[in-house]
């Protein structure tokens, strides 16, 4: 158990951008390691204990809100899936996710980036038919495959990993990313979506979009949900190019 | 202002799905006919024999009566892989970290993350930006002087004090080709199978041998030409023979090892230096080689 009782050395990224004067800086709290401690656990930790004014976010502590996204040594990453005995060193360094707009410390403002995503991509069912829906009768029967198919792709729980992890995204701020792309991929595998591709194309079919991607594959190695991010990708880019 | 004007009332223009096509496209042609290309003058490995049968057989001698082949055939290859070059070079600089601020941003990312696949992609910049300039002026050489013969290479090597451009050319083109081939491939989903980060793996594992196996072949090709090349200096510009004596020539060198056919050769030198000590004749150099 002597593993177990070893002293962890954060090095967090401070910064408040609300208070005037205020600098970005790296401050290293230590922290006596606990069985089975996630980072999640830790920050906790500092917050009771040490400092009160240390700012991230969190909700679920289970992998499911995705508001706990930040850089653990340098992986953008989920902090309450990440377990703290995984750092043989036990050096522990913690920046906020690059790429979005800062709160303070470790929180960062992913929903004004999502919701904006999600107008974008236009994140809905789209049908021209809808208003003449036939109340009485019942929903037509999706195939369980296809189901499967768009079930596995709404896992996303947009925690902006994916975002941070892009140099394409981080070096052309217009740049959909991969989670934009994911939600697109799953609404056009969604036969109650009538949208045709070339409707797609008028979302994606720029520099901007899928033809922007450079296949640098951070979105697919550091998505803690591993969700198929190069194989939608690609899908989404033989699809588009074919566009007429 | 028209332009715009034009274009907010009508559909998303095709032009970038087209250019990014046409990017992979001329990639895709690019890189492999590198990898041809290596195997090809790879055959100085085995001797400069089998080299100029290669070469000539470029020049398409086999379809000449005098055996001579048509350098123009060479030309047009050079002229159309020059092409696929510049448009490729066009489209791919349009993705090139271009300001001081995305150069630094990307930076800051690699060192952030230490991501193979983001570093992956810088060395292909890297590589990308050097060719524009060491790509040019093997292109137009070759462009040129479309006669392939291995002393002329060897020649252009160590004579023309070429063999650094080449240097940088090989470890350029061989890391740009294979890393933008695995890239194509995730890039469009290709030979993804059924698990498609299983066959990432095998991708990468033999996008490496692939980058490792290339270079290996380049790097003794460019020794070989270089010992041609240092024991060629005092006859710059004399060709290996003449199309009459490949037939015998190319049968003579699979006969004889290299190392013997080295040997050969020199001792023809010195014989030949007792008697004539200007240049000699390409005939000549055929002659003994026939006897030897």
């Amino acid at each position: 158990m002597s593993d177990q009782e070893r002293i962890l050395k954060f090095q967090i990224f401070r910064y408040n951008p609300q208070k005037k004067g205020d600098k970005p800086r790296m401050v290293t709290y230590e922290v006596k390691e606990a069985v089975g401690m996630t980072i999640f656990i830790a920050l906790n930790d500092i917050r009771e204990q040490q400092d009160p004014s240390l700012q991230f976010d969190f909700v679920c502590r289970a992998g499911i809100c995705g508001s706990c996204a930040m850089v653990v040594n340098g992986s953008p990453t989920l902090a309450c899936r990440t377990m703290t005995s995984t750092f043989k060193d036990g050096l522990i360094k913690l920046l906020p996710l690059p790429g979005f707009e800062l709160i303070g410390d470790l929180s960062v403002n992913t929903g004004k980036f999502m919701r904006a995503m999600s107008e974008r991509v236009e994140s809905w069912i789209h049908d021209r038919n809808a208003d003449k829906v036939n109340f009485e009768k019942l929903e037509e029967r999706m195939d369980p495959d296809v189901a499967d198919e768009i079930y596995e792709l709404e896992r996303c729980v947009e925690c902006g990993c994916c975002v941070s992890a892009c140099a394409t995204k981080r070096m052309r701020p217009d740049f959909l990313s991969a989670v934009g792309f994911m939600r697109l991929a799953r609404f056009s595998l969604d036969p109650r979506d009538k949208r045709s591709d070339e409707d797609f194309y008028e979302i994606m079919g720029d520099d901007d979009g899928v033809f922007g991607c450079m296949t640098l594959l951070g979105c697919e190695d550091y998505c803690p949900k591993d969700l198929p991010h190069q194989t939608q990708i690609a899908y989404l880019r033989r699809k588009m190019v074919l566009v007429k | 202002m028209d332009d715009y004007i034009i274009e907010s009332n009508q559909k998303k223009s095709r032009m970038p799905a087209r250019l990014d096509f046409a990017q992979s496209g001329t990639g895709l042609i690019l890189g492999l006919f590198m990898w041809v290309h290596m195997l090809l003058v790879g055959s100085i490995i085995f001797g400069k024999g089998s080299f100029n049968f290669v070469a000539k057989t470029m020049e398409l001698a086999f379809l000449s009566d005098t055996g001579h082949g048509f350098p123009i055939a060479v030309f047009f290859a050079v002229f159309i892989v020059f092409t696929l070059f510049i448009i490729h070079a066009l489209l791919g600089v349009r993705k090139f970290p271009i300001s001081w601020k995305q150069h630094r941003i990307l930076r800051d990312q690699m060192q952030m993350m230490n991501h193979s696949d983001t570093t992956l992609w810088y060395i292909q910049v890297v590589t990308g930006f050097l060719m524009f300039f060491a790509g040019s002026v093997h292109l137009y050489i070759m462009l040129t002087h479309p006669d392939i013969d291995p002393f002329i290479s060897a020649d252009r090597i160590i004579s023309g004090n070429m063999w650094p451009l080449y240097l940088i050319l090989l470890i350029c083109v061989e890391l740009h080709g294979t890393i933008g081939l695995y890239r194509l491939c995730m890039k469009w989903g290709w030979f993804a199978g059924k698990d498609a980060k299983k066959s990432r793996q095998t991708m990468k594992k033999m996008k490496n041998r692939a980058t490792i196996f290339f270079l290996t072949i380049g790097i003794l090709a460019l020794l070989v030409f270089i010992v041609i090349g240092i024991k060629h200096r005092d006859r710059v510009g004399e060709k290996y023979n003449n199309h009459a004596a490949v037939v015998e020539q190319v049968q003579a060198d699979e006969a004889i090892p290299v190392k013997e056919e080295i040997q050969a050769l020199e001792e023809g030198q010195e014989k030949e230096a007792a008697h004539e000590p200007e240049a000699i004749q390409p005939s000549d150099v055929t002659k003994q080689y026939g006897v030897t």
